[in-house]
């Protein structure tokens, strides 16, 4: 098939929006709903009658508190939209699960204009359920279904899982605590001029070495921060943002894995994610190479994660990632490889995934500030750390 | 003679699995001190989270003991208190079961100094019984050598 059928093709990226993000933040999950969607609506140049389409990830759940609370339907209630086609997705290619959809809904004629949002209300709930961030549900309740392999073990948190990753990682490549923590350095360096980020002072890779041990070799800064916050995104069909007042962003290629990964089935040596085929299948969708990136969008539920996914969207070589952001300067804004210039989700915050598809879409806008890196024509995003997809952005 | 090694710990704050369906058997197992994995009647895999049936080769499935011995393939010191009541460390870890590559439980490794636990770590189970739940922990191999 010719690249140019690809369903991809057919779609582009024409606005962005993304509400007050806070720990907590100052309105209900909802109202930060509307303000993103609102604001991502206008961003493209369209009104909310031209939505014709709505989805989320992963929809509206009561449990993990706060993890998901707001759904399609009600979001389009409180917008003021009549959209023909909604959707959600609890399961697949976590983050962008929503995202593949609104692509393929677009590219099949369904509708023209899809509202892709996410929301979190994390940081509220804590305030009075402080465990609300961990994965077992109810203390005194039994656990059901996946969880059940890791929760009576006590591996109550993902940073559990990942610490295996981690640990696994450092003894089989050699890598340090000195060199993952580059991870947690850029990205507050990053969010330092970032006026939505939630940590906004740098910090040394001696503070990193120095900050509280969670789950070894995972510290405090190797984690994420849960948020109250939202994103939102407008994909349009290529022939239906002709008319619109700016050039959309192109979808060059999407990639997407889900294999035998998750909690209690993990494949592997615990140093490689299933996230290789999704690599594979998007550079097997355009011409680009990975060496035309010029700014790097790279999940950071856990700083180990991005490790593990510059390998598998073939940014860096097996094992060599460690190494690659080594000190920071090759993935600082100067560097060969700016990445998480929001600040990621360790500095920016827990958008889940929809932080680093909003900021990549900022670069390629020229929309991003004092954070802009100059000239930036191509991105990639890959969010996931259970069921993983990527995106190949380029400025239209 | 037996090995100077900590006495078995009071049982941890643990929220327990429900027991039902096709993982039932591996909680209730350690009961008769032992561990059943699932495995398929007719190409002998292993499957682990059990399923109703073989993944490979679509045969159907038995609950089958192994032989409780396994290596660390990794683990983590938890030292976050993550609920009241719940002592740190811990070390939480995914064991290889010896019968077959990748066949994979997370569990924790127990009575031994946190410090002690190594990927590679030759471990066997032991259980820890809460309610009806025999839960399948891992401890040092060699534990009763001299007996």
């Amino acid at each position: 098939m010719a690249t140019d059928r690809y369903p991809e093709k057919q779609v582009c990226i024409t606005g962005v929006g993304q509400s007050e993000v806070g720990r907590p933040a100052s309105k209900t999950p909802l109202a930060l709903t509307v303000d993103a969607c609102l604001q991502a609506i206008a961003d493209a140049g369209l009104t909310p009658d031209q939505i014709d389409g709505i989805t989320t990830f992963p929809g509206p759940m009561s449990a993990p508190p706060g993890f998901s609370p707001v759904g399609a339907t009600e979001t389009m209630f409180a917008c003021g939209l009549n959209p023909i086609w909604v959707g959600a997705s609890t399961e697949g290619h976590a983050h962008m699960s929503a995202i593949i959809s609104a692509i393929q809904a677009v590219a099949s004629g369904l509708c023209r204009h899809v509202l892709v949002f996410r929301t979190l209300g994390q940081a509220s709930v804590r305030a009075h359920a402080r465990h609300s961030n961990l994965m077992g549900g109810e203390a005194g309740s039994r656990v059901h279904g996946g969880m059940a392999w890791a929760v009576p073990f006590n591996g109550l948190s993902a940073s559990n899982i990942y610490g295996l990753y981690a640990q696994a990682y450092f003894k089989k490549y050699g890598a340090t605590s000195e060199q993952l923590g580059a991870v947690a350095v850029n990205g507050r360096t990053m969010a330092a001029l970032n006026p939505n980020a939630i940590y906004k002072t740098p910090i040394t890779i001696d503070d990193y070495m120095a900050s509280r041990m969670i789950t070894d070799p995972l510290r405090l800064f190797d984690c994420d921060v849960p948020i109250d916050g939202s994103t939102a995104i407008i994909f349009s069909h290529r022939d239906a943002a002709r008319d619109l007042p700016r050039a959309p962003i192109e979808i060059e290629a999407m990639g997407m894995s889900m294999s035998g990964q998750g909690i209690g089935f993990h494949q592997g040596d615990f140093t490689s994610l299933p996230a290789d085929k999704a690599g594979e299948m998007m550079w097997s969708r355009t011409d680009l190479k990975p060496s035309d990136v010029d700014v790097a969008q790279i999940y950071d539920g856990f700083s180990i994660i991005t490790l593990l996914w510059l390998e598998a969207i073939q940014l860096c070589k097996r094992g060599e990632a460690a190494a690659f952001v080594e000190g920071g300067s090759r993935i600082g804004r100067g560097g060969e490889l700016p990445m998480n210039t929001s600040g990621g989700q360790l500095s920016a915050g827990r958008l889940h995934g929809y932080g680093h598809t909003h900021e990549a879409c900022l670069q390629l806008f020229g929309k991003a500030g004092a954070r802009q890196v100059p000239n930036a024509k191509v991105s990639v995003v890959v969010n996931g750390g259970f069921g993983y997809g990527a995106l190949l952005l380029k400025r239209g | 003679m037996a090995l100077d090694r900590p006495p078995p710990p009071s049982p941890a704050v643990r929220q327990l699995p429900a027991v039902e369906g096709d993982s039932a058997f591996f909680w209730t197992a350690g009961a008769q001190g032992r561990l059943l994995i699932c495995r398929c009647l007719s190409c002998e895999h292993y499957i682990h989270p059990p399923l109703p049936r073989c993944p490979s080769c679509a045969g159907a499935v038995a609950p089958h003991p192994v032989s409780g011995k396994a290596r660390v393939a990794s683990y983590t010191i938890n030292r976050q208190q993550w609920v009241q009541g719940l002592a740190v460390p811990y070390v939480f870890a995914a064991v290889e079961l010896e019968e077959q590559p990748e066949l994979y439980v997370l569990t924790n490794v127990t009575r031994c100094p946190v410090e002690d636990v190594y990927i590679g770590m030759p471990v066997e189970v032991c259980f820890e019984q809460q309610e009806e739940v025999f839960l399948p922990l891992f401890q040092p191999l060699g534990g009763q050598r001299g007996d």
